[in-house]
């Protein structure tokens, strides 16, 4: 044994000199690869730069050391593997190596703590109140749509179902919830809050000059049409801005979003299934007529014949005066808050029409 | 009409239909003396959700006595005569020995492993469904309130019923085995902690025949939705109790064998790390268990009874549950990790016949990931609305968990460098395990930096964070340590070309499957939503294509297990060369394990030191302690 050690010893070594070359040429290509793959959303707020550039410093520090596991077991097992003629052969007794296991605590522990410190310092800056002043937005999450408050000109609550923000703005939501846990995430700003019952949380966003609609997420689980509670944030410029806001604060809440209504009667099939705010009735009904088919709530083909005109309105305004037997209360909004008395009409007219036809 | 006196299934049954007319008959009189009404024709719905939750408690306890899994205790607080030596119930000898209660842990470790793969394949079922609604945007073959069912008792089952349990199976089969001890300190008590699964089990599963659906709320049941839905919720909230209380049960069993019934001889440094690692998720179940049992008694009383502690406009605290819940659950991370190291560390000390490397750091990396891990529970909280100095600590503490972490997988490395490798299947399942569970614990660390945890949390990026540690990490530890103590449990040979293809298949259709969903969720996909936008759908449909053949390779596993568990070749009693004491008595072992009480002489790695022994079969006189472990060989020991 102790005559071939320095043979075996020099044979190691080579063999490490070799795993390792291979590990960084393959950590190499890794790292480019990973940073080729495009990995985020459009990117619409200053918050999104820093998280998108702590993501690549991850990614460059995490190829290496998965590499090295990856290159260790492979060369391991082709190169070690028991040859025939082996079977009752042992391995050299190597129980351990106090320097190595000191060297693969510290150096890992080292590499966390300067990327817990890098991550600490992006958090500060993307957390920090900016210089100038910020829009507030209030955002109200219920099962299972946002409302969205502004102050307009003179002082008095604006809402809207979809989201306004101007660009290059630093916007301070103000989150809160009238339900269960929700949660506020626009992938494009790279943040989100939950919507908690019972307290505010905040979240900080520096839309940057990038004009567009993006989707609003609830991200977290909050009953039978979660996954049906998505809306639209639009980046606007700040003159479309403050013409939104006056737009919405004379009570002309626009029926098919930014692209504004359509003619004086509404067209209730569109409404029905149009992706525009509040939530589409198509996400959690069916109606054949409009194609849609939802299972959240009722199928609506088969209740709506059973109903008056003034239960259907009832349904639609305050659904929870009356619930279908084998549905839940207090999933379906009160629509008479968020839609206009015309749309409300047109809507019970083109169901009592359509429905179950 | 003796079958139903005996204890047994049958009278079980007969108690468990008592315990249901016993539950409905307590909630009929206390409506009736309150004055509430009761009976409209038939009984009114609050009724019957009174009876259905009273009986969720009263039927299962019920059944408990009736299958006999008291009888001993009765007996003895009613002063008949017990026998506390009485070995009546211990053993198998047919099939039908595994169907009542039974003190060997050696039954009680296979049942809890058959019971644990059943709900296996049945939670593995439900993701099947929930796949495939999701191949294509829109809905396809359920609706919301089944789909948001379908990944809330898959979650619940692969957790509660399959991984944790599973584990506390192989450790029981083989732990008392390793340490030289005849069985575990409280056989009685073992046998009523696995009939406790079953009960969790069934009733999780039942949740889908509940008035309402069943619970839908995901497995970590955030209140205020979790006591504002219909009464399947309580089917996980009533539950987790009994798998919980399974768990702590268990746990404090493992610890008392662990401290008092180990060999003559066998140190705290001599054990497998196997033992050092159930010895560390045993204090890890003991001390967390009972705060998720807390906090869904929190959620039982508020949804029954309207105590109020989550309801914000009655004072209640919405985010209390979130800490007491994750308090328990970020431990329960490690629960359903360690016991997998130590499978990992027996598996390629054997298969590399070589020492673990570094064998202290090991055992000691065990114990500062077990005290490290009741530091970090509000990771999982960072975009919660909590305080947010809080999330500063806790990054930091999440990411230096990955340092002991760090030096079990280099030390595994280090052991394979140079050794012999036998390259077959629970081999190859804990190299693939090195590797996955490398994966896992990056995106880990990635995770723990707050910045991006506030774009990707609650995103597919969590779906394969979770799968890559718990599949690619633990259920791989599950089937290497399935296929390595396969011959000592059933005194059969697997097939081994089926437990390759088993592996390859898994491997390759696990990367399939869950690396392109650190992608989307990267790009912005939520998770649990039934329906998502066309942007996602090419990915999706990929992911369900490559989760059906998953699925398909888990079949081949069970075929080669049930064939060769059948009618596979007889195995001899040590087929690994393995040094640990379980191997050193036939397979399967005998009914009181060693007929000759065992002398633990060295470590339990020695390979490769010329003439090493772990355990002889001598008495401790005869026997001098000669090989410290990590030292070096002493003088050849000749008697065996």
């Amino acid at each position: 044994m102790s005559a071939e050690e320095p043979a075996s010893a020099r044979e190691g070594r080579a063999q490490v000199r070799r795993m390792l070359l291979i590990g960084v040429i393959v950590s190499a290509i890794g790292i480019a690869v990973a940073l080729a793959i495009d990995w985020f959303p459009t990117q619409a707020s200053v918050q999104g730069e820093k998280i998108d550039t702590l993501w690549d410093v991850l990614l460059i520090a995490s190829v290496p050391i998965f590499v090295l596991v990856e290159t260790v077991v492979v060369y391991s097992a082709i190169k070690f593997r028991m040859r025939p003629g082996e079977e009752l052969k042992d391995g050299p007794p190597i129980h351990g190596n106090t320097r190595l296991e000191i060297i693969w605590t510290a150096i890992p522990a080292m590499l966390l703590v300067g990327l817990c410190t890098y991550a600490y310092v992006t958090l500060t800056d993307i957390e920090k109140a900016p210089a100038a002043q910020s829009l507030p937005v209030r955002v109200v999450g219920e099962q299972f749509t946002w409302t969205f408050f502004y102050k307009g000109q003179d002082g008095k609550d604006v809402s809207s179902h979809q989201l306004y923000v101007p660009e290059n703005t630093p916007i301070d939501f103000t989150v809160e919830s009238k339900d269960v846990i929700h949660d506020f995430w626009v992938p494009a700003f790279r943040v989100k809050i939950d919507a908690v019952p019972g307290i505010d949380t905040h979240l900080r966003v520096t839309t940057k000059g990038a004009p567009g609609a993006y989707p609003v997420v609830c991200a977290e689980l909050c009953g039978l049409g979660h996954s049906t509670m998505r809306q639209t944030a639009h980046v606007v410029s700040k003159a479309d801005f403050d013409a939104q806001l006056r737009k919405l604060a004379s009570g002309a809440a626009p029926a098919g979003g930014g692209g504004g209504g359509g003619g004086a009667t509404t067209d209730a099939k569109a409404l029905f299934t149009s992706d525009a705010p509040p939530t589409p009735c198509k996400s959690c009904h069916t109606l054949a007529d409009a194609g849609a088919t939802g299972t959240v709530g009722p199928n609506l083909d088969e209740v709506v014949p059973k109903l008056t005109e003034a239960d259907i309105r009832s349904s639609i305004q305050t659904p929870n005066a009356k619930i279908t037997p084998g549905y839940q209360a207090n999933i379906m909004p009160d629509f008479g808050q968020s839609l206009s008395k015309e749309q409300i009409d047109a809507l019970v007219k083109y169901l009592k029409e359509v429905a179950g036809k | 009409m003796s079958r139903v006196r005996a204890p047994g299934l049958v009278r079980g049954g007969v108690f468990f239909v008592i315990g249901v007319l016993f539950a409905a008959g307590l909630v009929i009189l206390i409506r009736e003396l309150y004055g509430y009404s009761t009976f409209d024709g038939g009984l009114t719905t609050k009724a019957q959700n009174a009876i259905l939750f009273t009986s969720l408690f009263a039927a299962p306890m019920f059944f408990l006595v009736g299958l006999g899994a008291f009888d001993y205790w009765f007996y003895y607080f009613s002063g008949r005569p017990t026998r506390p030596e009485d070995h009546s119930g211990h053993g198998a000898y047919s099939w039908r020995d595994y169907f009542r209660v039974n003190t060997d842990h050696k039954v009680i470790g296979i049942q809890y492993v058959v019971t644990s793969f059943f709900f296996m394949l049945v939670g593995g079922m439900l993701a099947m469904v929930v796949r495939a609604e999701l191949a294509a945007p829109g809905m396809q073959f359920v609706d919301s309130n089944t789909y948001n069912g379908l990944f809330s008792v898959h979650a619940s089952l692969m957790i509660f019923l399959f991984i944790i349990p599973v584990f506390a199976g192989l450790a029981n089969f083989v732990l008392p085995l390793m340490i030289g001890a005849p069985d575990m300190a409280f056989p009685r008590l073992n046998a009523l902690s696995y009939w406790l699964l079953p009960i969790a089990g069934l009733m999780m599963m039942a949740s889908f025949l509940a008035p309402g659906g069943s619970f839908a709320t995901g497995w970590t049941a955030y209140s205020p939705l979790s006591t504002d839905v219909p009464i399947g919720q309580l089917f996980f909230t009533i539950g987790v109790q009994f798998a919980g209380a399974s768990s702590i049960a268990t746990a404090l069993n493992f610890l008392v064998t662990i401290v008092t019934m180990r060999a003559p001889g066998m140190s705290f440094w001599r054990m497998p790390l196997l033992v050092w690692a159930n010895f560390s998720t045993s204090l890890l179940v003991v001390i967390a268990t009972p705060f998720i049992a807390a906090s869904q008694f929190f959620v039982l009383f508020d949804y029954a009874l309207h105590f109020n502690f989550f309801n914000a406009s009655r004072f209640g605290d919405v985010l209390m549950y979130q800490h007491v819940f994750w308090f328990y659950s970020h431990p329960a991370v490690y629960i359903m990790m360690l016991p997998g190291f130590g499978i990992i560390s027996e598996v390629i000390a054997v298969k590399a016949r070589k020492p673990i490397f570094g064998y202290r750091m090991m055992a000691f990396s065990l114990l500062a990931i077990v005290l490290l891990g009741f530091t970090v529970w509000a990771h999982h909280m960072f975009v919660s609305g909590m305080q947010s100095w809080i999330r500063i600590p806790m990054m930091v503490t999440t990411a230096i968990i990955a340092v002991p972490t760090g030096i079990k997988i280099f030390s595994w490395l280090a052991t394979l460098w140079r050794g012999v490798i036998h390259l077959d299947t629970p081999m190859l399942f804990a190299l693939g395990f090195l590797t996955m569970f490398t994966l896992g614990g990056i995106s880990g660390v990635m995770l723990a930096m707050v910045p991006l945890t506030i774009h990707v949390s609650d995103t597919y990026f969590i779906v394969a964070h979770i799968h890559y540690v718990l599949y690619g990490g633990s259920l791989f530890t599950i089937y290497a340590g399935v296929y390595y103590w396969f011959p000592k449990m059933t005194g059969r040979m697997y097939d081994e070309r089926l437990g390759k293809l088993h592996f390859w298949m898994t491997f390759i259709f696990f990367n399939l499957t869950f690396a392109p969903m650190h992608l989307i969720g990267v790009q912005g996909m939520p998770r649990r939503v039934a329906d998502y936008p066309e942007q996602f759908a090419g990915w999706n449909l990929f992911i369900s294509l490559s989760s059906f053949v998953l699925g398909l390779a888990t079949l081949v596993f069970v075929y080669n297990i049930v064939t060769s568990w059948r009618g596979g070749a007889r195995a001899p009693a040590n087929p690994w060369r393995g040094l640990t004491l379980e191997w050193q008595v036939s397979s399967p072992p005998p009914v009181f394990n060693f007929d000759r009480v065992p002398t633990v002489v060295g470590g339990p790695y020695e390979y490769g030191v010329p003439g090493a022994q772990h355990g002889i079969f001598q008495p401790p006189a005869v026997a001098r302690e000669r090989q410290p472990a990590g030292g070096a060989p002493a003088e050849r020991e000749t008697e065996t």
